[in-house]
């Protein structure tokens, strides 16, 4: 049982960072709107999947083929400003249309959580029967199958002992850590990085000292956006494949690795997204693959019995004072 | 400001953030059982056009599969061969009209349910061909038997199906048990493998085959290992460095095609250089497009099915390839030939008189006709009296037969 753990040990850790940084990436989306305007955004994986088909879009539209090396990064920086480019602007568009009008009239948040499956719902639906068939030239009968597309070419660029990385994995993990790095900085140095805290702080104390609420719901919508668009693409080049339904199973995860991370917090998603992605690489090893799902949201109840605000528990307020 | 890090939070406000999670927790169940139903009551009301009363001289024929889903390639040819038979055989102005009713469950056990019953009460129905799937045949099965209503399954090849007792079931396609039978003997004497490594997509069909494809090779001194994976999952990096520790000879999946690329993809990617084998469920070229082509090359195919797109087995296939190509303008694909049997054993039914459920069914038990790829005859249990295995190789981007799996030879 712990045989192939112990012998494959270094593949899984790899595997589980490079799951885990995605993870993580689609998480800060969850964790920032939850912050900011304590909703759990669903329509969220549906931002992130949007990015994967843009992503697929750019490789498309460059007709580029079997890229590695230094061209591989350049072709993931476009890919990812793309996606970023177009995931933030749907989802500053989805705060705009869906919840907006919601939060002026005072509804309850249940309310909005209704509105954000029907846009999730939406947006499904708009991309299996409408986007892939149109845009990318499928069938109607083709438009729920996952549109492939293959254009990377894989190397082995780090090869010591038993630690093997492809440069798709490394890619992935170096560019969401970076993103990352941005984030934290964006929030922390920047002054609509203080508006966002102050506002997920005390919302009504915020717009006394002047903060324009609309502004900053708008900037988190945006940056979360941006984040799982970068999300998108680097998944992309892992796994070369675009489905209207990828976000379902992808979203779960990346709200599972916020709220284990703990919920609002912008390292707690990072914590959490990377702690996810090794939990279910070393539970599929220990127990078999079937039970990677079972480990993972163990893992997650047993965190949340001794720590119910998750692992970094604070929340976006308090991270840092 | 940093003097806030030493409060303490209140016991109060934990309590109530853990109470917030909760509520969260249960919206999110709300959410899935509220899309879930979203999706039957859409997919009930589509394609719905006028139930057909039964009127003496007009008679309505189900077909229920996944006709849009994700793993609809496998279920529109039969569809298609199916429909084919209908036409040809109300062009030839019968007494008994047959009106062809296609009901799309997508695949899902629960939204075949809600179809079926709707197709019984209000279409009438005197047969279904389908469903197409083990999981839904499975679903299905109990209701189909209480109305009395006889149904064929092109495709679905799930072992236990036939053993349910049920009197109004029939399929036209080999089981599991034969196919791994099959091709358990083909892995082990004509691949001659010492290690074979199944993976199975956690659902009934999938499931069933490699684990029967595991029990038939041990017998044969093979090593064997099995892992699981999720349905949905599109990350299989944790079953690619199982699979490279255990260093198979072949990998044999249980599931379906849009899965068996990306799997097929992951396993070549990581470095597994085994031969790469599936079953029926993804005998369709999407899974050569999911791999693409290079990492599908040489990946096996098992199947109960003959598609025998040259019509070298016989006038009838010859005749019914060429048929169906002029018709559909595509060639004749995975279980197309069993959906037109199908339709034909329904159609001999009526053409014998019988236009009431019960009676057809009883006809069926007496059915002897050649099919366009088999001979067509009942057992009691349902199944056919006949059964054979084929093996298909990637070639390019093709999938062309190999043969039956006692004749195919490997280079």
């Amino acid at each position: 049982m712990f045989d192939d753990f112990i012998q494959s040990f270094w593949p899984y850790t790899i595997d589980g960072l490079a799951l885990g940084a995605i993870y993580a990436l689609v998480a800060l989306g969850y964790t920032m709107v939850y912050g900011v305007l304590r909703l759990i955004n669903f329509a969220h994986a549906e931002i992130w999947m949007v990015g994967t088909f843009v992503a697929l879009g750019t490789v498309q539209l460059l007709g580029v083929s079997s890229v590695g090396g230094i061209a591989l990064i350049g072709l993931v920086a476009v890919m990812a400003l793309a996606a970023a480019v177009v995931s933030g602007g749907a989802a500053m568009l989805l705060e705009v249309s869906a919840y907006r009008p919601l939060r002026k009239k005072g509804a309850s948040r249940l309310a909005a959580l209704i509105s954000a499956i029907g846009a999730s719902i939406f947006l499904q639906q708009l991309f299996a029967t409408v986007v892939v068939p149109v845009v990318f030239g499928k069938s109607e009968a083709q438009g729920k199958l996952p549109v492939n597309e293959h254009f990377v070419e894989r190397t082995n660029v780090i090869d010591i002992g038993p630690i093997v990385i492809s440069n798709d994995k490394l890619i992935v993990f170096l560019g969401a850590v970076l993103m990352m790095v941005a984030l934290d900085q964006f929030v922390n140095r920047t002054k609509l990085g203080r508006g966002i805290r102050a506002t997920a702080q005390d919302p009504q104390a915020a717009v006394l000292m002047g903060v324009n609420i609309d502004r900053v719901v708008s900037a988190t919508f945006l940056v979360g956006g941006a984040m799982a668009g970068v999300a998108a693409a680097l998944y992309f080049v892992r796994f070369e494949q675009a489905w209207y339904f990828a976000g379902f199973l992808l979203g779960i995860k990346a709200f599972t690795a916020a709220v284990l991370g703990g919920i609002g917090n912008i390292r707690g998603a990072l914590v959490g997204g990377f702690a996810l992605g090794l939990f279910e690489m070393y539970g599929s090893s220990i127990f078999g693959s079937e039970w990677r799902d079972v480990v993972a949201f163990s893992v997650l109840i047993l965190v949340l019995m001794f720590r119910p605000t998750g692992i970094l528990g604070e929340s976006l307020q308090q991270a840092r004072a | 400001m940093s003097g806030h890090d030493s409060y303490p939070i209140p016991s109060r406000i934990r309590m109530e953030r853990l109470g917030t999670l909760r509520r969260n927790m249960m919206r999110v169940t709300g959410a899935v059982a509220v899309s879930a139903m979203l999706t039957m009551g859409v997919a009930a009301c589509g394609g719905d056009d006028g139930g057909g009363e039964g009127s003496g001289n007009e008679v309505t024929i189900g077909f229920m599969g996944d006709l849009t889903g994700e793993n609809s390639g496998l279920v529109i040819p039969p569809r298609n061969g199916a429909q084919l038979a209908i036409e040809q055989y109300n062009a030839t102005n019968p007494k008994v009209k047959i009106k062809f009713k296609p009901y799309d469950s997508q695949g899902k056990p629960e939204q075949a349910t809600t179809l079926v019953q709707g197709a019984i009460k209000q279409d009438k129905i005197v047969g279904l061909i389908g469903p197409a799937f083990s999981g839904e045949s499975q679903a299905t099965g109990p209701i189909l038997e209480e109305a009395k209503v006889p149904s064929v399954s092109p495709s679905a090849t799930q072992i236990t199906l036939a053993e349910k007792g049920w009197k109004f079931w029939h399929r036209v396609v080999a089981d599991d048990a034969v196919q791994s039978a099959g091709a358990g003997d083909f892995i082990t004497s004509q691949l001659k493998a010492k290690k074979v490594a199944t993976i199975h997509d956690n659902q009934e069909y999938g499931k069933g085959l490699a684990d029967a494809i595991g029990n038939a090779v041990k017998p044969k001194g093979a090593q064997i290992m099995a892992e699981g994976v999720d349905d949905k999952a599109t990350d299989y990096s944790a079953t690619v460095n199982k699979i490279k520790s255990f260093n198979p000879d072949v990998v044999y999946f249980g599931g379906y095609y849009a899965q068996a690329g990306r799997l097929f993809k992951q396993l070549r990617e990581g470095g597994v250089k085994a031969r790469l084998m599936s079953g029926d469920g993804s005998l369709a070229t999407g899974l050569i497009e999911g791999a693409g082509q290079e990492n599908a090359q040489g990946a096996m195919l098992s199947c109960g099915c003959l598609i025998d797109e040259a019509g070298t087995s016989n006038a009838k296939a010859k005749k019914f390839a060429t048929d169906y190509q002029a018709k559909f303008g595509s060639p004749v694909a995975i279980y197309s030939g069993e959906g037109y049997d199908a339709a034909t054993a329904f159609i001999e039914a009526i053409k014998a008189g019988n236009t009431e459920p019960e009676k057809i069914n009883q006809y069926l038990s007496t059915v002897n006709f050649e099919g366009v790829g088999k001979p067509i005859k009942f057992d009691a249990k349902g199944e056919l009296a006949s059964q054979d295995i084929y093996v298909y190789e990637v070639k390019a981007n093709k999938m062309p037969l190999l043969g039956n799996t006692k004749e195919a030879k490997v280079e």
